[in-house]
């Protein structure tokens, strides 16, 4: 079973310059709840960046990870492109 | 693996996505959701009075896999409008409290979170479908 620190730093590594905070929030191993900003995420709808983590993880969301609840965005020092 | 060319469940999935303007792909019924990722879900889209179809991916695990494979999406639940993923329930979430999530319905009016809070709203506009019962 993975950790928070594991989930963390997958994250990471999976996507460039992203910086990961994540929680177990049942203390299972199974339940992780994870905020991530990475300037990857600029000019991505919600649904892009909440995959780009997804990916990192395969057919382990659903199987071992039961549930990775996820919030992201765009660093804040990182220009923005407009929302239309 | 089945063959592409013929997979019934991804085109009975396909068909009901195309056929509701809004339909969601839950754990349980909006009556009584078997998960509390789906639960917050419907909370969200009917406090904001969209009608919506539900499906209960539950009884056949087929439904699930195909229709991830369809959405590009691995969790549960899966909200969609004119026939586009809007999002699993961390984004719905953030859509109803920002305001986005009744206007992504096609709704113009929205009742303010603070007027008509999640989990008040009257049950239930929701509109029972089965996908496995299109397979028999």
């Amino acid at each position: 079973m993975p950790t928070a620190e594991q989930i963390k730093q997958r994250i990471e590594a999976g996507i460039p310059g992203a910086s990961a905070e994540v929680e177990d929030y049942t203390g299972g191993g199974d339940h992780f709840r994870a905020v991530v900003h990475a300037a990857a995420f600029a000019g991505r709808s919600r649904i892009e960046q909440h995959r780009l983590v997804y990916e990192i993880f395969g057919s382990e969301i659903g199987g071992p990870i039961h549930a990775l609840t996820l919030k992201t965005a765009v660093p804040a020092e990182t220009p923005t492109a407009p929302t239309v | 693996m089945s063959s592409p060319e013929s997979n019934p469940i991804r085109d009975a999935i396909a068909e009901a996505i195309s056929d509701h303007d809004v339909i969601l792909f839950m754990k349980g019924t909006p009556e009584a959701p078997a998960c509390g990722f789906s639960a917050r879900t419907v909370a969200a889209l009917q406090a904001t009075g969209a009608k919506f179809a539900a499906v209960d991916i539950l009884p056949d695990p087929r439904i699930r896999q195909e229709l991830s494979a369809l959405s590009n999406w691995p969790t549960i639940p899966q909200l969609f409008a004119n026939g586009e993923l809007v999002g699993g329930c961390d984004i719905v979430m953030e859509m109803y409290e920002s305001g986005e999530l009744a206007p992504a319905l096609g709704l113009t009016e929205q009742p303010t979170p603070a007027a008509e809070p999640i989990g008040s709203a009257a049950p239930s506009a929701a509109q029972g479908l089965t996908i496995e019962s299109k397979l028999s």
